[in-house]
């Protein structure tokens, strides 16, 4: 496994179960009366978010709490990055007060690749969202909790079919999620208007379509993204109207899901835009279950990242 | 749990002196039989839970909860235990992959838990499984059964009920097979008790 998480695609197979299965053990710490373990007792995790984040950042924060890490939260407002600090300046900050790990989230695409690759710090550097680039840990909670649901917590995916829906163009979670399933064996399936795909989206390893309703009746996950009106400089469709008639995920469209199919979101979600809340509701949405999942995962990342002398061998993680 | 690779005991296959059989098939299964019956003698009818340490612990424990059951004429509760989270010497080495701790139903608050494990050594294992313990409940009491005890303690521990106590030197390891996990039962001892062959 290798030193940093910058990208899900750093996750050979083998690296990526062994995640799963850290996780399910970790996740079962959840039920117990006493959610703490000594694992990191003594380790320093920085989260360094220059981007606003309620879920990430909560939980990685409950995640490294949880293994008795120290934690420092970071937000670039109100920080010296506000007076103009850059990045290096920051990091070498932090290195000097003693951080073994770095949860980056930044607006620029590349940033923790960058911070994990110049040399200016130490510490092991975890991808916790950059850009339209790549958010490797929500990758990992949805596989996880995939497998919950479709493999019974064992073994990889298989022989899923995985439906992402929606702004594909600046979904992070979208690129991150195609290489892992890929890796785990399971086969993404990219539905989304044209203005909302990617330039050389069709060198990806996945299926592209148009046509939502065509889709759904072949898949086992259906994962509705976000529409990104933060991110949107230009009229990627005439109307959010519009765009919820073709692509939003309502009753209807539930409907014609196999029987065992669920529905997951990233959060956070536009209700009644890509997905209606009678859905999103509804009991085979894991929406909820993926932010408890989420913890875990990161449990596991940081666990297996930071707990021993370095990240598990091959040898040690077969 | 049966080796310290950082005193420099030799590795089996390279040991000068060839694996020498400490206890067999029967051994095992009659000291067993013997610690199932002193638990049931010491307990007193207390309510049992047998607690196996990952990974020989857990076939160990699932034995001894049969046997002790035969005797009491109830079924005894069993769990697992992974204590790799606990663990002193985590950061010496790579970080290890994480095995189930899975408790019996009716939790372990109020009850006799016997921890059980297969080789006493240093100690350590067992003072990780103490505190793994204490956060999944508050035992009434809790013992400690092995299947052996090689000595060379670092920590103020002893075992409760003994299979057999093994005198060692710190150059041998002392490996015990099991069934469940390798397919045979036997306890070998192999390396260099005086440290001639170095």
């Amino acid at each position: 496994m290798k030193r940093h998480l910058v990208s899900a695609g750093d996750l050979t197979h083998d690296d990526a179960v062994l995640v799963l299965d850290t996780a399910v053990q970790l996740a079962a710490i959840a039920d117990r009366p006493v959610k703490k373990l000594p694992t990191l007792r003594g380790r320093t995790v920085v989260n360094l978010f220059f981007e606003d984040s309620t879920r990430t950042r909560i939980s990685f924060e409950a995640a490294a709490k949880r293994l008795s890490a120290d934690v420092i939260n970071f937000a670039a407002k109100g920080s010296s990055v506000s007076k103009g600090e850059s990045l290096k300046d920051t990091a070498m900050t932090l290195e000097a007060m003693g951080a073994d790990a770095v949860v980056l989230r930044h607006h620029a695409s590349g940033a923790p690749y960058q911070l994990a690759n110049s040399g200016w710090i130490s510490s092991v550097v975890i991808n916790a969202g950059d850009g339209t680039h790549e958010h490797p840990t929500q990758a990992l909670l949805d596989a996880f909790t995939m497998r919950r649901h479709l493999k019974n917590d064992t073994g990889d995916l298989s022989g899923l079919r995985v439906a992402i829906v929606g702004d594909v163009l600046h979904s992070r979670v979208a690129r991150s999620n195609v290489l892992l399933l890929n890796t785990l064996g399971a086969t993404p399936v990219l539905v989304a208007p044209p203005t909302l795909l990617p330039v050389g989206v069709e060198s990806w390893p996945a299926e592209i379509s148009y046509d939502l309703d065509s889709v759904l009746p072949t898949v086992d996950v259906v994962m509705m993204l976000r529409v990104q009106q933060e991110r949107m400089q230009a009229a990627f469709f005439p109307s959010s109207a519009e765009y919820s008639r073709r692509y939003g995920l309502d009753r209807r469209r539930f409907e014609l899901l196999p029987d065992h199919a669920i529905v997951m979101h990233p959060g956070p979600m536009n209700r009644g835009v890509e997905i209606t809340a009678d859905v999103a509701d509804c009991d085979r949405s894991v929406i909820v279950e993926q932010v408890a999942n989420g913890v875990a995962a990161r449990m596991a990342v940081l666990y297996l990242l930071l707990g021993g002398s370095q990240p598990p061998t091959s040898e040690e993680s077969a | 749990m049966s080796e310290r690779p950082e005193i420099g005991g030799p590795v089996e296959s390279e040991a000068p002196f060839a694996a020498r059989t400490v206890m067999s098939a029967d051994d095992i299964r009659r000291a067993l039989s013997r610690i199932a019956h002193e638990i049931d003698e010491r307990t007193k009818g207390a309510d049992v839970v047998l607690v196996g340490i990952a990974t020989r612990g857990v076939p160990l424990a699932t034995r001894l909860a049969a046997k002790l059951g035969e005797v009491q004429g109830r079924t005894v509760p069993v769990g697992e235990l992974d204590i790799t989270l606990h663990r002193d010497d985590l950061r010496l080495k790579p970080a290890r992959p994480l095995l189930p701790t899975r408790l019996p139903e009716g939790g372990i608050d109020g009850t006799t838990v016997v921890l059980v494990d297969d080789v006493l050594f240093s100690g350590r294992t067992v003072r990780a499984a103490l505190d793994a313990l204490s956060e999944l409940g508050r035992p009434q009491v809790v013992q400690l059964a092995v299947l052996v005890d090689r000595g060379h303690r670092e920590l103020p521990i002893r075992a409760d009920y003994v299979g057999k106590n093994l005198p060692t030197s710190l150059r041998e390891s002392v490996r015990v097979r099991l069934a469940e996990v390798d397919g045979t039962d036997s306890v070998t001892l192999s390396g260099d008790p005086a440290g001639v062959g170095e």
